[in-house]
Order: C-alpha cells, then sequence, then structure tokens
C-alpha cells in the first residue's frame, strides 16, 4: 500500500530552515550567575551576607555610641531598657555596639586571612601542578609539613611571639590555612595541562607564564573559588577561637574576643556569650550556603539539568 | 511467523528538561525475533539508546518517562510491571552491555566476584558453583587461563578483556535478550572483529537475541539481519540489512550510507569528494513537530515536508521509510 | 621524486621515564616511539595508522616539538627542527600547527572563539591588530563559520563547528605543515564527511600538506597520498596509498584492513577474514624480535628472535617483515 506523494505542493526548496537561531554571545560568569540565582538558599543566604557586610561598614558610624564606652549597669538584659536593645556586658559596655564594630573586625581578617591562604596555596599548588618533577616533590613535602602542624597551637606560637596586632593575626590564621587551597590548584592544574587546548597554546608558542596564569588557572577557579569562600568562613571561627583564648588585639572588639571576655559570666549572663555567638552562626551558615551555591553554579556537570 | 519475543508498539518516552518537555521517542513500533539480530543506527542523539533504556526500564529517572505505547516482552506489558518484576526481568531476561567497559565494571572487586554475585542474585545455585560457573563463562567469551583470571581487578585487564567480561555478565543468567549499546566503540578495530565473532558465536550457541545499537554501518551490514534507522526520536527506514543498504530509500539512509568513507577493495589514483549531509541532528526543542524533522537537512525538501508528519511508505518485503517521497526517489 | 620532503623524520625515539618500583631499582623507559623513520612531500598528505598505544600521536607530537624526543632527527623544510630553541622556535612552530582529536577538550572554554583563532598569530608573529582582526574574520570565512559567532564561546558551538575553530586555529599563521590527529573520530558520521570536505579542500586552495593520524583506515583510504602503519611504536608498513591498500604485505596491515566492518556484500565474502587474537604485549617490556610475533598467524622461530629492519622491497613500498622479499606477496 504504497502511499503517492502529493505532486501538487512541491515547491521551491525553502533555504532559512538551514539557519540555526543565533545565540547570543554569553559570557561563562553570566551562566554561572542564572545557575546560582535558582539556589533559593544560597540567594538569601547571599542576601543576608550583604547586610551584615553594610552593618559592618556603615554600621559603628550609623550607630554613633563607642563599644569601648561604659554606658550602663553591667549584665542589663536585652529588651529592658530600649536604649540599649541587645543589653550591656559585664562591663556596662552597649553589647549592639560591640557586636557591630565587632562585625567589621571578624569580617576583615576572615577575608583578608582567606586572602593569605588563597595566595599562598595557589601560588605553591601551581607551579607544584605546573612543573611536576622535582619542583613537584618539593613544594609537596613543603605543604605537607604544614598540613601536620597543629594549626591552633602553631597560629597561638606566632601570635605570642610577635605580638596580637592584627595583621599578625591575620598573617597567623592565613599561613596555617592555604594547605587545602595548595593541594586543590595542583590536583586541577594536573587535570588540565593535560587537555588538549594547553598543548594546542603550547603550539601558538604561549610561555609559561602564559599557559599558568593565562591559560590554566582561569580553568582551574571554580573548585579554589568555593575554597575560597569557605575559607573566609573558617578564618572567622579561626579569629573567634584566638580571641576566646585572649590572643587578640585590645584595642579593638571582635565577635570572639566578646564571648571570650565574658566567658566568666556565661551562667549569670548567657545573652553576653550568645548574642555575639549567633552572629557568627549566622554570618558562617551564610557563607556555606554562598559557597554551597557557588559550587552549583560553577559545577558544569549541573548545568544542563 | 511465530510470536515475535518482543513487540514495542506506538513507544513514544518524553523527556522533561529545563526547556519543557520533549518526545526523545515518538510513535516507534518494532519486532524482534527469537534468535534474531536486529539494529539500530542513527546519529548520537537521535534516540537509540534511549529505546533501549526504555526496554530495560531504566529511564533516568525523573526526567524520562514513558507517556504512550506498549513493550510486550515474552506475553508480559513491561510499561505496566512493578520496579520489582522489572528488576528480575533484567539481568535475567533481558540485559545489557555498554559502549564504555572502563567504568562499568566496579574497580573495587576482583571479575570473578562481581560475576558470582550476578550469578547468585538471578539463580538459586550454591557459591561454589557459582565460582564453577563463572569460570565456564569467563571461558566462553574466550578469556584465556579463565580460572586464574577470575582473581583479576578489572584495571589489570586491557580495554576488550573487560568487554569480555561484560558479555560474560550479560550472558550469566542466559538471557533471551542481549542489548548492545555501541560495545566496540571505546576499542580498537582488530579487539572489535574478535568482539564481534564472538557475539556472533554466543548467538548461534545460546540463541540469544541481539539488538546491536551503533553509527557504524558497516558492523550492521556484518552482524545484523534487520535493522532500524533513527532520526530525531522517530524510525526513518526499517527493514532487512541487504534491502536497505542496497537500495536505501529513506534521504537520511542513504547520505549515512555514502557520507562514510569505506574501504574499497580495489583502489585508484581518483578522488571522489564524500556526500555531505549538512547540518546536524535537531535539537530536542524540534523534536516531535508535525513535519519531516529532516527537512531541514534534506535536499529533496519540499513545502509538503514542512507541513505534515511523513508516513511510513511500504515497500516488498519488510522495508518501509517514512518520507514523502519515498516512492519516487 | 627529486624535490625534497618537507618534513623527513629520521630515526626518531621518543621515552617516558616510567614509576620506579623501588628507590633504588634503577629508572626503566617506556618506548612510546622507538627509531621511526618517515617523510612528507609538499602538498602530500601522509596518513599514520595505528592502534591506540601504537605510538603515532607522540611521533607527530615530538616533529612538532610539542613532545620532547630522546633521540633522531626532524628536518622540516631542510632544518632540523630539534636543537631549536627561542625565536628560533618561534619561526618553526608558524610553520607547523595541529589540529587536535577532541573538539571539546581542545578550545579553552574561558576564550571566545574569534580569540581561540587569534591566538596563534599572537603569540607566534607580529602581525598589527587590524590585520589579526582581518585575517581571524577571513578564516572564519573559509572553514564555514558564519560572522555573528566570532563572539561566541565554545560551549555555544555544536561538534563539528568547534572543530571548524580548531581548523581555522591552525591555518592562522600560514603553516605548511598541519598534523591532523583523528581529526574526526569524535565526531558523528554526517559531521565527520563535512570536515573532511573542508579539510581536502583547504589542502587544494592553500597547498597544505598533511600528517594525516587516524585508525580508521576509510578515512585514511581517504584523505592519503601515502600511509606508515605503525604497531608498538615501530612503523611496520610505509608505502603509497595504491601499493599498501592493494597490495598489503606486513600481516598486521593485512590484518587491520580485513577487521574493517564493511558495507560491500562482495568485499565482504571475497576477502577472507584475518583474525588476529588477544591484544598487544605490555610495552614496558622490551622485545626480543619482531613485535608483532605474539599475535602473527604466520610467524616462525626466525620472528621471535630478531627483529626485522623496515626495507624497501618495491619502489615506495617498505615493510618490516622477514617473510616478505623482493617478490612483495604477502606471507598469508
Amino acid at each position: 500500500m504504497t502511499d503517492k506523494p502529493t505532486t501538487t505542493d512541491q515547491s521551491a526548496p525553502v533555504t532559512e530552515l538551514l539557519d540555526e537561531p543565533i545565540e547570543k554571545a554569553r559570557h561563562p560568569f553570566m551562566e554561572a550567575w542564572d545557575m546560582f540565582r535558582r539556589n533559593q538558599a544560597a540567594l538569601v543566604a547571599l542576601i543576608i551576607l550583604v547586610l551584615i557586610i553594610i552593618a559592618a561598614i556603615i554600621g559603628p558610624s550609623l550607630y554613633g555610641r563607642d563599644p569601648f564606652e561604659m554606658v550602663w549597669a553591667p549584665f542589663t538584659p536585652p529588651g529592658q531598657n530600649p536604649d540599649f536593645i541587645l543589653g550591656t556586658d559585664y562591663l556596662g559596655r552597649d553589647l549592639l555596639a560591640m557586636i557591630i564594630s565587632g562585625a567589621r573586625v571578624s569580617i576583615i581578617i576572615g577575608l583578608a586571612a582567606a586572602f593569605v591562604s588563597v595566595f599562598i596555596g595557589v601560588t605553591i599548588g601551581a607551579l607544584a601542578g605546573y612543573y611536576r618533577g622535582w619542583v613537584e616533590e618539593a613544594l609537596m613535602r613543603f605543604t605537607e609539613f604544614f598540613q601536620v602542624l597543629p594549626t591552633l597551637l602553631f597560629s597561638m606560637v606566632i601570635v605570642a611571639l610577635f605580638g596580637a596586632s592584627l595583621p599578625m593575626i591575620t598573617f597567623a590564621i592565613g599561613i596555617v590555612s592555604w594547605t587545602a587551597v595548595a593541594r586543590i590548584t595542583r590536583a586541577e592544574f594536573l587535570r588540565i595541562r593535560e587537555l588538549e587546548y594547553v598543548t594546542a597554546s603550547r603550539a601558538s608558542g604561549a610561555r609559561d607564564f602564559k599557559l599558568i596564569f593565562g591559560v590554566i588557572l582561569p580553568n582551574a577557579l571554580p573548585p579554589i573559588i568555593v575554597q575560597s569562600a569557605l575559607m573566609v568562613g573558617s578564618a572567622i571561627l579561626f579569629e573567634a577561637g584566638l580571641s576566646f583564648l585572649g590572643l587578640t588585639d585590645p584595642n579593638v572588639v571582635s565577635w570572639g574576643q566578646i564571648i571570650g571576655s565574658n566567658r566568666t559570666y556565661f551562667l549569670d549572663a548567657s545573652f553576653t556569650v550568645t548574642l555575639p555567638g549567633v552572629a557568627i552562626f549566622v554570618t558562617i551558615l551564610c557563607i556555606s550556603l554562598v559557597g554551597d551555591g557557588l559550587n552549583d553554579a560553577l559545577n558544569p556537570k549541573l548545568r544542563s539539568r | 511467523m511465530t510470536e515475535p519475543l518482543l513487540k514495542v508498539q506506538n513507544l513514544r518516552v518524553e523527556l522533561t528538561t529545563r526547556n519543557g518537555t520533549a518526545p526523545v521517542i515518538d510513535d516507534v513500533s518494532f519486532e524482534l525475533h527469537a534468535g534474531e539480530n536486529l539494529s539500530f543506527v542513527g546519529e548520537s542523539g537521535c534516540g537509540k539508546s534511549m529505546t533501549a533504556l526504555a526496554i530495560m526500564g531504566l529511564l533516568p529517572e525523573g526526567i524520562g518517562r514513558i507517556t504512550a505505547g506498549s513493550i510486550m516482552f515474552d506475553g508480559q506489558e513491561l510499561t505496566e510491571l512493578s520496579q520489582e518484576r522489572l528488576r528480575r526481568i533484567r539481568g535475567n531476561d533481558i540485559s545489557m552491555i555498554f559502549q564504555e567497559p572502563m567504568t562499568s565494571l566496579n574497580p573495587v572487586y576482583t571479575i570473578g566476584e562481581q560475576i558470582v554475585e550476578v550469578l547468585l542474585a538471578h539463580q538459586s545455585i550454591s557459591r561454589a558453583d557459582a565460582w564453577a560457573e563463572a569460570a565456564t563463562l569467563l571461558d566462553a567469551v574466550r578469556i584465556p587461563k579463565a580460572r586464574e583470571r577470575l582473581k583479576d581487578y578489572p584495571f589489570q585487564l586491557s580495554g576488550g578483556q573487560r568487554q569480555r567480561v561484560m558479555i560474560a555478565i550479560a550472558l550469566a543468567c542466559k538471557p533471551k535478550v542481549l542489548i548492545a549499546d555501541e560495545p566496540t566503540t571505546a576499542l580498537d578495530v582488530t579487539v572489535q572483529a574478535q568482539i564481534f565473532d564472538l557475539l556472533r558465536d554466543l548467538r548461534q550457541e545460546t540463541g540469544t537475541s541481539i539488538i546491536l545499537i551503533t553509527h557504524d554501518m558497516g558492523a550492521v551490514a556484518e552482524m545484523a539481519e534487520r535493522m532500524i534507522v533513527m532520526y530525531a526520536g522517530r524510525i526513518a527506514e526499517i527493514g532487512a540489512v541487504d534491502d536497505i543498504i542496497g537500495t536505501p530509500r529513506h534521504p537520511y539512509t542513504k547520505g549515512l550510507i555514502s557520507c562514510v568513507p569505506h574501504v574499497l577493495a580495489h583502489v585508484t589514483d581518483e578522488k571522489q569528494p564524500l556526500t555531505e549531509v549538512p547540518g546536524i541532528v535537531p535539537s530536542l526543542r524540534e523534536f516531535g513537530k508535525d513535519q519531516c524533522l529532516f527537512a531541514s537537512r534534506c535536499q529533496h525538501r519540499t513545502q509538503q515536508c514542512l507541513t505534515a508528519r511523513p508516513q511510513s511508505v511500504n515497500f516488498d518485503g519488510a522495508q518501509s521509510a517514512d518520507c514523502w517521497h519515498a516512492g519516487t526517489l | 621524486m627529486s624535490e625534497q620532503p618537507l618534513l623527513s623524520v629520521e630515526n626518531l625515539t621518543v621515552r617516558f621515564a616510567m614509576n620506579r618500583r623501588g628507590l633504588f631499582s634503577p629508572a626503566t623507559h617506556l618506548y612510546a616511539v622507538d627509531d621511526v623513520s618517515f617523510h612528507v612531500n609538499r602538498g602530500e598528505t601522509l596518513a599514520i595508522v595505528g592502534e591506540s598505544g601504537s605510538g603515532k600521536t607522540t611521533a607527530a607530537l615530538a616533529a612538532a616539538r610539542l613532545v620532547t624526543a630522546y633521540e633522531g632527527r626532524v628536518v622540516l623544510d631542510g632544518e632540523d627542527v630539534l636543537p631549536l630553541e627561542g625565536e628560533e622556535l618561534r619561526q618553526m612552530r608558524q610553520k607547523v600547527q595541529f589540529i587536535f582529536q577532541d573538539p571539546y577538550s581542545s578550545l579553552n572554554p574561558r576564550q571566545r572563539a574569534e580569540e581561540i583563532v587569534r591566538d596563534p598569530l599572537q603569540s607566534l608573529t607580529d602581525t598589527p591588530a587590524a590585520e589579526q582582526q582581518e585575517i581571524t574574520e577571513r578564516l572564519f570565512a573559509q572553514v564555514g563559520l558564519r560572522p555573528e559567532q566570532r563572539r561566541l564561546f565554545p560551549h555555544q558551538f555544536s561538534g563539528g563547528q568547534r572543530q571548524r575553530i580548531g581548523i581555522a586555529r591552525a591555518l592562522a599563521t600560514q603553516p605548511e605543515l598541519v598534523i591532523c590527529d583523528e581529526p574526526v573520530s569524535a565526531l558523528d558520521v554526517a559531521v565527520q564527511a563535512q570536515i573532511l570536505n573542508l579539510l581536502s579542500a583547504l589542502q587544494e586552495e592553500f597547498g597544505l600538506t598533511y600528517l594525516f593520524i587516524s585508525h580508521d583506515l576509510g578515512v585514511v583510504q581517504h584523505m592519503c597520498d601515502s600511509v606508515a602503519v605503525m604497531y608498538m611504536g615501530k612503523i611496520v608498513e610505509h608505502a603509497d596509498r595504491k601499493s599498501l591498500f592493494n597490495n598489503p604485505l606486513h600481516p598486521y596491515t593485512a590484518a587491520l584492513l580485513s577487521a574493517v566492518p564493511s558495507v560491500d556484500k562482495t568485499l565482504r565474502e571475497k576477502s577472507k577474514r584475518i583474525l588476529i587474537p588477544g591484544d598487544p604485549p605490555d610495552p614496558t617490556q622490551k622485545q626480543v624480535g619482531c613485535r608483532f610475533a605474539s599475535r602473527c598467524p604466520v610467524a616462525q622461530d626466525q620472528c621471535r628472535l630478531s627483529e626485522p629492519p623496515l626495507t624497501e622491497i618495491a619502489p615506495n613500498h617498505r615493510v618490516a617483515c622477514h617473510l616478505v622479499d623482493e617478490k612483495a606477496i604477502s606471507p598469508l
């Protein structure tokens, strides 16, 4: 039963069908942002984080109360006096003022320490992963040396020896936490340097410097970015730990320091410890959620879903 | 002719993606008889593998589902069976081997353990018997010194040997149908020839039907009796291999055969440019439209091809092609 | 053929260090390419055929100075390129460009298509920016890409289009020799034909010389002027296209040819199948004798004892097999 094709409606070939629709030139960054936006938890966390950072920047001048000034009776619980919404600490200082200016110090230390560790980690990881051979051997043994050091103890020694100034605390945190970044960077370099577009760049005459920083590093960035985001969180925690132990600059307030200085009164006025604790908790949680969102957004395997 | 072993009728599988729902398999019907070798040919993204996964009940969960049609296997309607019953049919009656022999074996178990595990899961035999059976199976897929090799881990085998182990596992429960999805694409030609030889002999010995999914017309010609050319989720042409390769009726089949540089029996100085099929397989968004989906790449395209889905045109014998102009080309 | 070949490779050896078993055991080496010689004439295509692990890609990479050669000479246009450094190496790289196998990993995902094509011009030549732009635009047209696609990123192209970008990049510096490493094996069959036809057309238009590496004998037969067959780091047969395909002399070449599935029914029935058993032996073990002996259907005692040299048994037909003599009759 052969179907006779109707010959009447045969017409000239329709050429416009061959043209595929032209895609817009979209930067990979924009696609990552699209992916990130679809993760609602990460989006909310990002908004909260931005609010915290804004509060840390303009908060102190807006609120206008000196965190070191003794303004009211010690241990005033939150909500009792409308002038001091979050109450006062053991010296009668305004807890809200302390938390706001503590935010600035904690976040600056978190960012700076993460920057230090990413800088050291990426440099060492990239050189080890790119050059291989004895360079890799030497650098990875060096990395392992730092990995086996007890981190808290080591940073305490640095701060105790060289003084508890903010730059020194930042450096001490950075120097003990770069090893994870170095390992991730090295692993990515080992993978990417074998890909054909790296060989193609070499065939195009690219020098080592361009290959490392122009070709391989941009493609190795996604996991490094995720790790750095999480690093900011752990650096804030680390600083809190050091301040709790009293290893901190006495001239500035940080969240850990508030907890540390009030810890003896925990049973009588627990709010002096829990409130800055909540601030740390919310900040770290938001950073983790944003890191998680970045992980999804930068992972090309999830993109097609 | 006797009742077919596997009868697929008007099968439709929809895939839900970010851009909406698309029929990746659109009104596909075919039969597979006992002991037969049927081949699916087409470019990637044409629904060959998806058809196999639909038969196996292994469509990607939450993304793909069968929305219409029936799959009758040995008197049972597979689309209506419970997961548990389907699981028992997989492995026992229908098994599958995949393209990538490097990743389809679990690297932390020896190959012996992996074969024995399958045997114990589907048959009621003792562990000692299972090990003996595993050695027999490895022997059947022509791995030398089978008994000793059972203790090897996958990384100790070459690609060809791993694919043999996969075949041994697939054959462990004497399935009625073996689905081979591009089984030799990752292998060298001399090893491919060995695997094809093995599959041919095994079919003769066990009477297992084979569904071979491939993009290589040469492999189809060597292995199969009947073939189905798929394009964009639909059947473009179906029939006996010799008929289709001798006189392809669908322009896509013609293109697939003539665009490949085949090894010639006698080489002369003359070199002809290859026939091109322009363009690429349409994206999922185009699937399911009421028109000929090949039209955008077809030089015989007319207005009719763009306004209605072609009906299948039968030719003598069992060959039929879904093309408005199949009769006149 | 009085003219000097464009590329001639003499006794090239490439070896890789293997992981040592223990701290004090001597370093062992894997000879990926072992004493290999071949030449490519100007304007022609030499195909290197072989299965995975035969060393065909490594040989090409070494000839292009992308892998360090251990021994041998690579003469391009009358100049030995292996000792070149600095500015001279940059000059040499302009003349030799590469087309890669995998269109997905051979393009930097962070570069726009036009940046990828412009890259060799920027790194290897002193072409002014305006002219670079002009060349890029012309290349896009020549490989069949539309001008609007210049600003797109690699993931927005299909596999065939990506390979076209790779071809445009390889042609940017107007090279004399283009090494095509399995340029179509990762593509769908219909797209393969498009790319092969493009390569042929470009060769004709620019007088290019191709070193074409492939495992697909159909593609090789279609593209090449002469063929070198490699097995485990050695060339076992090197001949022009007609001699090799019409009269394959080495048993491995014959087995390779007969293993290709064919749509031609009469050819299938006519040709006898030569099934070679097993897999290639472990390449890390140094072998005595012919490397193919363990799988060869006609191997004899002398094959297992001494390694046959590559000898010219007819004009433009060299074979490395003890069982082939001047009569040029296949031992099978």
